[in-house]
């Protein structure tokens, strides 16, 4: 992936938040280390997926590129502006480019106001500071547009959120997402609140916003089916890094760290036959805490292939030597000794 | 839409009307009163209450008529109790929602300040404060205004601490909206049900409170009337003469009871969950 067609470009990326202990003279007593050197891109028009089992750190990733969390350290390339060296007035402007979708449709909308202002409040903000040409007719036009791009009744303009279901809901908090014509979507699970039948929906809404609108989208998902629908590209992440990045179809097809195969062995298959021969792959003792600091591979406790090499060196991301165990295709890094040469 | 919703709702109407009628009444009281309400009058000592001599409440132990005296002690009642809970109100929420807002060291200071004022009984604090400040009337209001402060805190920054860890907040930070904006925006509006709660609560204690300091001699000073030292007077004689002290006390009843509706109507209008309730 070449730097030039990258819209975010997310380098050593650390979150830790601070233990603290005491309550007069409060001391720090250690760090969790919930994002812990992160690289990825994602260039315009693609859709990125982050995935990775609870508190792998893919929601802090995402708070993180969308300054909505403190960095510890590194970099936010977002079309080659660092974002984490923004001041405050020059990112606020900035935010008008980058936009969340969140995860719970209950409590992503303030109950005590109408849908209608739920979508413009964006709008408002801006133009308000006068960083937005547009005026209150022309809000309220650009309102009904967003609506009805997202799949919204005109009527429901002058409702309240709790006369909605999930899927309504989320249809809302997308077109507020839209309203300042972004042209980066950081969805933190956005479906994962939602039945499976809904979901569905709102994938293909999201598909077909991002044709119309010309988005790029990063994915947060604990579902990798989900993922694979969505997303030309895959990262998976585990204890605050990520292990390996390639297409979907590749990932699905290929997967090479254990730890993506070991995920990808639990997805269950549509077919009964093979979903009867389905062999799984399952995983050792439980993921450490984030707030130890370790040496060597952070999988490698868990892993079925550790080596000696393992416990004190750390595997980088990088792409799988040649004449591994299998071609690998252009894109695909991988985060382990495995792959590795010297 | 607020008033509309006010006229289809029957407990706020009630609470309306009650509180109306106090209105009222000191109005009256400004230009018409049956009898003078501190002119001792010793031929009518504790007399009944009867239509013929005019005393319809009844006289209390200086003969003056009581009657008289609830209206002419409304108007104090009802403006200690509205200025004092507003005070408390405005401090109360303001340290309240920063502290909670803020956190972190901002919170630790205001909450402990509210603590300290906490530590003290309500009364014993409210006297301690009048003994400073000298028996006046607007010093009463202060005195319980800062009984107020620390419930009005607690309150707002427990409701703010829930509120702000809702995904619309990020929303509004994610759209570079400033803090003053979210918090008159989405927080304080969502925090409104349990400080109205916490107003009609207020609005009442209040009234008691004034009583029992004019009871204790720091409120209002006789022979001024406040419906709390007409029941504080009426102690003494209320066996002989229970009118002395049903009519004043079914006044802070009265009062009571219409701020309370009024309280509760107001939360169901305010919270559009539940427009189609009551």
């Amino acid at each position: 992936m070449s730097a030039e067609g990258a819209l975010l470009e997310v380098s050593g990326l650390k979150v830790y938040f601070p233990v603290e202990k005491g309550i007069i003279v409060r001391k720090r007593v250690g760090w969790v280390r919930a994002v812990d050197g992160v690289d990825f891109q994602v260039s315009r028009g693609e859709s990125l997926g982050l995935v990775g089992e609870s508190g792998c750190g893919k929601s802090t990733t995402a708070m993180a590129v969308a300054r909505l969390e403190a960095l510890t350290a590194g970099k936010v390339l977002f079309e080659g502006r660092d974002l984490a060296a923004l001041n405050p007035t020059e990112l606020r402007r900035a935010r008008k480019d980058f936009q969340l979708v969140f995860q719970d449709p209950w409590s992503s909308l303030d109950p005590r106001m109408r849908v209608r202002d739920i979508i413009a409040e964006p709008m408002q903000i801006f133009a308000r500071r006068g960083e937005l040409d547009l005026d209150g007719a022309a809000i309220e036009a650009r309102v009904a547009s967003l609506m009805e791009s997202c799949g919204l009744s005109k009527s429901f303009a002058e409702r309240y959120p709790h006369e909605f279901s999930g899927g309504q809901r989320q249809r809302v908090g997308i077109a507020r997402a839209l309203a300042l014509g972004p042209k980066l979507i950081i969805a933190d699970e956005p479906v994962s609140a939602l039945d499976v039948s809904i979901q569905s929906q709102i994938l293909n809404l999201l598909k077909d916003l991002q044709r119309q609108f010309n988005l790029t989208f990063l994915f947060i998902a604990h579902d990798l089916a989900v993922v694979e629908y969505f997303c030309d590209r895959i990262a998976v992440m585990y204890l605050g890094r990520i292990v390996e990045i390639a297409s979907s179809s590749q990932l699905n097809h290929m997967p090479l760290h254990p730890y993506t195969r070991a995920l990808l062995s639990a997805v269950p298959l549509p077919d009964p036959a093979k979903e009867r021969s389905r062999k799984r792959l399952i995983l050792k003792g439980d993921v450490p805490s984030p707030s130890i600091e370790r040496a060597g591979c952070p999988f490698r406790e868990r892993c079925s292939e550790a080596m000696e090499r393992c416990a004190h060196e750390a595997p980088r991301l990088s792409p799988p030597a040649p004449g591994g165990s299998g071609p690998a295709g252009p894109g695909h890094e991988v985060s382990c000794f495995l792959y590795q040469g010297n | 839409m607020i008033p509309r919703r006010l006229a289809k709702n029957g407990i706020a109407l009630t609470g309306i009307v009650i509180v109306s009628l106090y209105i009222i009444v000191i109005l009256v009281s400004f230009f018409w009163l049956p009898f003078d309400p501190v002119k001792i009058d010793a031929d009518h000592l504790l007399e009944e209450p009867s239509l013929k001599t005019g005393h319809i409440f009844g006289t209390d132990e200086f003969g003056r008529d009581i009657l008289s005296r609830i209206m002419k002690g409304s108007l104090v009642s009802l403006v200690i109790s509205l200025s004092a809970t507003t005070m408390g109100a405005l401090i109360g929420v303001t340290m309240g929602i920063w502290a909670g807002y803020l956190g972190g060291r901002w919170d630790n200071w205001i909450m402990r300040i509210a603590d300290i004022i906490f530590a003290f009984p309500s009364l014993l604090l409210a006297i301690f404060v009048m003994a400073i400040l000298g028996e006046k009337t607007w010093n009463v209001v202060i005195a319980i205004g800062i009984v107020y402060i620390p419930q009005f805190a607690r309150i707002s920054r427990g409701a703010i601490l829930s509120v702000k860890t809702n995904e619309f907040v990020r929303a509004a930070r994610s759209n570079g909206a400033s803090a003053i904006f979210i918090l008159y925006r989405h927080l304080l509006p969502n925090i409104l049900v349990p400080i109205i709660v916490q107003v009609s609560l207020a609005l009442s204690v209040s009234i008691l409170l004034e009583s029992s300091l004019s009871f204790l001699g720091l409120g209002i000073q006789p022979p001024w009337p406040s419906w709390g030292n007409m029941l504080s007077s009426a102690r003494k004689v209320m066996v002989l003469a229970p009118w002395t002290a049903i009519y004043p006390g079914f006044a802070i009843v009265f009062l009571v009871l219409g701020f309370n509706l009024l309280g509760d109507g107001l939360r169901d209008i305010l919270d559009p969950r539940l427009k189609n309730v009551g």
